[in-house]
């Protein structure tokens, strides 16, 4: 009953295919011939070239994040595995699931600064959540079926499988995954139930009490997502969402506080603030949400549920954590709750319910519009209006874009925003979009984009047209890495050092450069007719918004203020005076 | 957040897997994140399964030492994560060679102080000695002070290895 023993190379793309794999995004070279050899014998997956190693693994991470499934990418060794960097960095900050395979010189040779010799998994340890160097053919199989364990299970990330050239050559015997049973990585997923009826206790309690959801919630599944909308129904309770966690509750409920952090809703921050009991439910308290940490909601009790040990008590001291799976938490909080025939303080509640509706009387992103000038809000609100409707993903690159998109773009579902929240990648989007594109084909995708961000992968505008990938290019552009120009005029005196693009490429001709379609918007009554447009060509669109060049993104928390000393718009700063050096030195 | 609170001293036992990298990510966790790492020792402890023990001393506030612990543990190769200062009762002990040249009265001074303290001379010439001590850090440090004026020149010490006392095991 000996099975047959075959190439690694062979061993590599069964692996794949029994993991359920369907796509790959990748770019070969030396190291890794065989692998792309045994891709070309078979047709059970399907390969997309990418034009740069960091766009696949943006690319896996949007295919990752759109699905639910883990991404998986291809690269050869030194410079393709020090490409795919980025990319890892930024799955590992924002917990994506992903498997990157990475070409490496024969085993013989490592150490020896052979040609496209990389230390890869010495580069990577500090970027994954795990890695493998293959040593021997035998151990193919297991260390592939343990990396799609490791990476999909417990808090996800990225896992690296390096593969030496001579191994992809050698024979070994295939392990199937159902024989493969990790040693020792065990994620605890069952909460603590002393600890779930005493978290019950405290929600039944509360006074002021708010939830507040992260990207763990999304991470963990739909039915975390649904099941979090039971509880804060149940309750009553309000909600805020983290960057990370758009559409994990829908944002056209009433319970709904819009997102919070640095650019957060006034009526989420003050709640968060205010609250007599935070529950904290796959969130991280990340130093963009809690503002100053010694005044980060002075006054409440703090429920942490996360399946990350290592999160709870890392930022901020939190009064009753919760280890365990977002779904299987809340179920067993629902249940307990039901049983116990909890009802929430009536009067109290209503009291909170004031309070916060007199915050959201504030309207804090309300905007001062133009009929002359194209404002970067005004284009959203517009695209959201023209979209609502439609199976649309958002991705997005890095700055004020993304933090507008993240403000007017309202999510109802979960996996249908994917931005680079921990790392904060610009280049991002683009490659996000062209990997959501291809898990969702008959999607409408929109990359809202910066003219700055989207120049760092925008080659990837050849990729999207090879493989007929209809993803929309949404650029605001106000020629200045706006967010650092922003930063700049509030921190730094308004001295623009190298934030302005004296040369940028004319976009309409860029796209039509690539084979895509390009669109441009100058004023207000042209933004309708272009996202109309854009909607219904059948093809990659890049969409050229010429916006207010100094608009800036409010409400915004100074760094190293409080929740409760934000500024609402630009007539704030001048009152509120410097930012304290403490706050400087804070990104 | 931390700052707030006294520094304090654990000792904290990890077993791993026996496996290449497995002592670079637990000092990259260390040195990556900014925590102290006072002493570290590993060596292979279980040849059947391919186990190693690692013992680390680190200092920080309870806040940071709970963090260490925590990302300790969910290194993937990781089996166990105790700190046994927390725990209370375990024996810790340290080995170290101590070369000290001289002559002479300064010669026999430290061959009695050796003595004193229990070290054994495993290596001597007409001008030296290497004495052997097993004993905690802090009777390690008193007889190195010692010897200081006595003609120490060279100290190679292992790190501190600790297990617990009584019947239970990591």
């Amino acid at each position: 009953m000996s099975a047959a023993a075959m190439p690694g190379a062979e061993m590599v793309i069964k692996a794949l295919v029994d993991q359920g794999v369907d796509v790959v995004f990748g770019y070969p070279g030396g190291a890794v011939l065989p692998i792309y050899d045994a891709l070309f014998k078979q047709n059970q997956l399907r390969h997309i070239l990418v034009r740069h190693e960091q766009a696949a693994v943006h690319a896996a991470e949007g295919y990752a994040r759109s699905t639910g499934k883990v991404g998986v990418v291809l690269v050869t060794s030194g410079p393709g595995a020090t490409n795919a960097v980025t990319g890892l960095t930024d799955a590992l900050m924002d917990s994506i699931p992903v498997v990157c395979l990475t070409g490496q010189v024969p085993t013989h040779l490592i150490g020896n600064d052979a040609f496209q010799e990389a230390d890869t998994t010495g580069i990577t340890r500090p970027c994954t959540k795990h890695n493998y160097l293959v040593k021997d053919a035998n151990d193919l199989s297991r260390m592939m079926h343990e990396a799609f364990y490791v990476a999909r299970t417990g808090r996800p990330g990225p896992v690296v499988v390096d593969l030496p050239k001579d191994i992809l050559f050698a024979s070994g015997i295939y392990t199937p995954p159902a024989s493969v049973k990790h040693k020792t990585y065990r994620p605890q997923t069952t909460p603590d139930p002393a600890k779930v009826a005493a978290a019950v206790e405290l929600i039944g309690n509360a006074k002021r009490p708010v939830f507040y959801g992260g990207g763990g919630l999304i991470n963990s599944g739909d039915r975390a997502c649904a099941l979090f909308q039971e509880l804060v129904r149940l309750t009553g309770y309000p909600v805020t969402l983290t960057l990370m966690g758009l559409g994990a509750y829908p944002a056209s409920d009433r319970q709904f506080l819009g997102m919070l952090g640095m650019h957060g809703t006034y009526e989420a921050n003050l709640a968060m603030h205010d609250c007599d009991l935070m529950v904290n439910v796959g969130a991280r308290f990340d130093d963009r949400v809690t503002g100053r940490l010694n005044a980060f909601s002075p006054g409440s009790k703090k429920i942490h549920v996360d399946i990350d040990p290592s999160s709870v008590n890392k930022n901020v001291s939190v009064d009753l954590p919760l280890i365990g799976d977002a779904a299987e938490t809340l179920a067993e909080i629902i249940k307990a709750w039901k049983a116990r025939r909890l009802k929430p303080d009536a009067k109290a509640l209503g009291a909170w319910w004031k309070q916060i509706d007199a915050w959201r009387g504030r309207d804090c992103l309300r905007y001062q519009n133009s009929d002359r000038i194209i404002k970067p809000q005004y284009a959203l609100e517009r695209l959201y209006a023209l979209t609502r409707d439609r199976d649309l993903y958002v991705t997005t690159e890095v700055g004020q874009h993304q933090m507008w998109a993240a403000q007017f773009l309202k999510f109802e579902a979960p996996r249908h925003w994917m931005t680079s929240g921990g790392l904060g990648t610009m280049g991002y989007g683009l490659p996000a979009a062209m990997g959501v594109q291809v898990a969702h084909p008959e999607a409408l995708v929109i990359d809202v984009a910066g003219e700055a961000s989207i120049l760092m992968n925008i080659q990837e505008m050849s990729t999207v047209m090879q493989y007929r990938l209809p993803v929309k290019v949404f650029i605001l552009n106000n020629q200045y890495m706006g967010m650092v120009r922003q930063w700049q005029e509030l921190l730094h005196g308004g001295r623009y050092s190298e934030s302005y693009t004296a040369s940028l490429p004319d976009f309409v001709k860029l796209a039509e450069a690539f084979g895509a379609v390009g669109l441009r918007a100058s004023r207000p009554d042209e933004v309708d007719r272009v996202i109309k447009e854009m909607i219904k060509v059948d093809k990659p669109v890049i969409v050229d918004v010429v916006v207010d060049q100094t608009e800036n993104c409010f409400p915004m928390i100074p760094s190293g203020a409080a929740h409760n000393e934000m500024l609402l718009g630009p007539q704030d700063k001048q009152s509120e005076g410097p930012v304290s050096e403490e706050g400087m030195v804070l990104v | 957040m931390s700052g707030t609170s006294a520094i304090e001293k654990h000792t904290i036992a990890v077993l791993v897997d026996n496996e290449p990298g497995v002592l670079a990510r637990v000092i990259g966790l260390f040195s990556g994140r900014g925590y102290n790492i006072e002493s570290l020792t590993v060596a292979e402890v279980d040849r059947k399964r391919g186990l190693s023990r690692i013992t680390v001393v680190t200092s920080g506030t309870p806040m940071i030492i709970e963090q260490i612990k925590a990302q300790l543990g969910r290194l993937v190769p990781v089996h166990a994560v105790r700190d046994l200062t927390q725990e209370g009762a375990h024996v810790e002990r340290e080995l170290a060679l101590i070369k000290v040249t001289s002559t002479g009265d300064r010669r026999i001074e430290s061959l009695r102080l050796a003595d004193i303290f229990r070290a054994r001379v495993v290596d001597s010439t007409i001008e030296s000695f290497v004495f052997e001590m097993t004993g905690s850090t802090e009777k390690l440090n008193a007889f190195i002070n010692l010897m200081e004026p006595l003609g120490l020149i060279d100290v190679s010490r292992t790190g501190v290895v600790a297990i617990s006392r009584g019947s239970s095991r990591l």
